[in-house]
């Protein structure tokens, strides 16, 4: 008889980490313990193998030549996009745009989507939580059109309180922006409810998923939002690259973004008569390598599958709270019952920088500061806290390097 | 440890956990405001400036223990200087930090303390948040100064 543990899908970690070269590297003379991934992954040999393949023997300009590497280019970066579809779970390839990143995507969301929708008395609903990228769009377009900003708190965990939020739809509610995973605390909101209240009051949803794409199972479909937002480099793809899904109907409505080439169907001094989606909100020349390894990152999540992954690091999780949370003078930072791989703490009558650069000289790289999410910080009341996050290649070892380091931080500090 | 020592050295850390000259100067009539938007660190120097001469110097506000000592060093090191003297005590000091000066203890007194920063260009905006904040005060700025 197979017991429940015996079915969980298991990563090798020691393989795993083989595939990623910077992690063999030392940090002022000791080996380099990475758990800053919430911040940026570090990227495996197939993704930069696959940009370096791309460079070497596809690239041309896409979707306008008639010779041989055109065809190349533009069969990687249309193949990429159906990767990366496949991987977001989207219905249908076109609703997915190649953008710079989670920022870009929710920028083209607000003055494409949002701006031309909105006036005076219209409300966009955010939660406290929110990373700037998922604010300052909204109050620019706030400002561009009289709407206002509301914010929905969280409970003393740092997770969404939903009833809260609900209370705060209201029939002025058009927006609802969240983020699918706190990067300053882990927090996974529960992101298809918050959807389906919005949508019985009409409001349209926009979910800020880059720290989601590494650690879950992707389906923004089943999810029931209406626009999704990742970035590659979080998730052990290249920076400068992501995507915003939107839904097909909505996407079709839009205005472009911004204007170029690839974007028209014809030109004129009169007029332009602009391309359909995914096109018309992608001028210019792509970062038609950043669409080859975003998808390469997203076949290696694919090929490893999401749920040993997802095992892992829960398991990483649950053993650096524990021995984290046991160094005196620790207080932890989101508690919530639901959490990605992301430990936020303070250590008492040490600041967060201080803790930051005494553990660098042990090789132990984390996040100090604010994480990009000031109201946050300060609706908790605090500056600064130092933060863990921890990626599918890490280890339990490397967290006792961590909690040896704190170690250290608190004698130096006695 | 020996690196690390070398940045948080025992002066540094006394000076972190018992700041001196810490609160409002007396009979201040100059100040400014001091932030470093990277670790959301905020200082407040106030002065009183007579005759050209610093006789008081006090500073507040949050910080981590680099920012905090070097404030709380500083405070100690401008009481008594002539305005010209303090803005070339920060300029060796911004020297000793940025690398391109040897550490001459004659010069900066306890501030050699803080050297050990050049080894860490990441935290210099750390050392040098209050000293900006002070050089804003004796301009008579208004608007907060930033290390960005």
């Amino acid at each position: 008889m197979t017991t429940a543990t015996q079915q969980r899908s298991t990563l090798d970690v020691e393989v795993c980490r083989r595939d990623f070269p910077i992690l063999a590297t030392e940090v002022r003379g000791r080996p380099l313990v990475y758990l800053d991934n919430a911040a940026s992954s570090q990227k495996p040999r197939q993704v930069i193998a696959a940009i370096e393949t791309y460079y070497r023997e596809k690239h041309a300009n896409v979707h306008r030549g008639v010779h041989h590497l055109a065809q190349l280019a533009t069969d990687a970066y249309e193949g990429a996009r159906d990767t990366v579809a496949r991987h977001l779970g989207a219905r249908d390839r076109r609703e997915v745009v190649f953008v710079r990143g989670t920022t870009e995507a929710i920028n083209l969301v607000a003055q494409s989507f949002a701006r031309p929708r909105l006036g005076a008395g219209d409300e966009i609903l955010l939660t406290q939580l929110e990373h700037h990228s998922n604010i300052v769009p909204w109050q620019l377009v706030a400002q561009q059109t009289g709407a206002r900003i509301v914010v929905a708190p969280l409970d003393a965990t740092g997770q969404l309180d939903l009833e809260q939020f609900e209370a705060r739809l209201s029939p002025q509610t058009r927006i609802v922006g969240l983020a699918h995973v706190s990067n300053a605390l882990g927090t996974v909101l529960p992101v298809a409810e918050v959807c389906e209240l919005a949508r019985q009051r009409g409001a349209v949803t926009v979910v800020d998923g880059a720290q989601a794409a590494p650690h879950l199972q992707l389906d923004v479909a089943g999810l029931g939002c209406d626009f999704y937002a990742v970035s590659a480099h979080k998730a052990y793809g290249p920076t400068g690259i992501g995507a915003l899904w939107g839904r097909g109907e909505l996407l079709a409505a839009m205005p472009p973004y911004q204007g170029g080439g690839e974007m028209i169907r014809t030109v004129s001094f009169e007029g332009t008569d602009f391309a359909e989606a995914p096109a018309r909100f992608e001028a210019g020349t792509p970062n038609i390598a950043g669409a080859v390894g975003m998808a390469a990152a997203f076949d290696y999540l694919d090929a490893l599958g999401l749920e040993a992954i997802a095992n892992h690091e829960h398991d990483l999780l649950e053993y650096a709270t524990r021995q984290v949370a046991a160094i005196e003078g620790v207080q932890l930072v989101g508690t919530a019952a639901n959490k990605a791989s992301v430990l936020s703490f303070l250590l008492d009558g040490v600041h967060a920088h201080d803790v930051g650069t005494i553990l660098d000289t042990e090789g132990v790289a984390v996040r100090v500061g604010h994480h990009c999410a000031q109201p946050l910080m300060d609706s908790l009341g605090i500056a600064a806290t130092a933060r863990a996050s921890f990626a599918l290649y890490n280890t339990r070892q490397e967290i006792d390097a961590l909690v040896a380091g704190l170690e250290r931080v608190r004698e130096l500090f006695a | 440890m020996s690196d690390l020592r070398s940045l948080y050295q025992e002066i540094i850390l006394d000076h972190y956990k018992r700041p001196r000259h810490r609160g409002v100067a007396a009979e201040a009539n100059r100040e400014a405001e001091g932030y470093n938007p990277l670790c959301g660190d905020k200082v407040r120097v106030t002065l009183s400036v007579r005759d050209g001469r610093i006789e008081d110097v006090a500073f507040d506000g949050e910080g981590c223990a680099i920012s905090t000592a070097s404030a709380s060093l500083m405070s100690e090191a401008l009481a008594g200087l002539e305005v010209e003297e303090a803005r070339q005590l920060f300029e060796r000091f911004h020297r000793l930090l940025t690398g391109d000066a040897v550490a001459d203890e004659e010069e900066l007194g306890k501030l050699i303390a803080l050297s050990g920063v050049r080894e860490y260009p990441m935290r210099v905006k750390c050392a040098t948040l209050a000293w900006h904040t002070l050089q804003a005060a004796l301009d008579g700025t208004d608007q907060a100064v930033s290390t960005e």
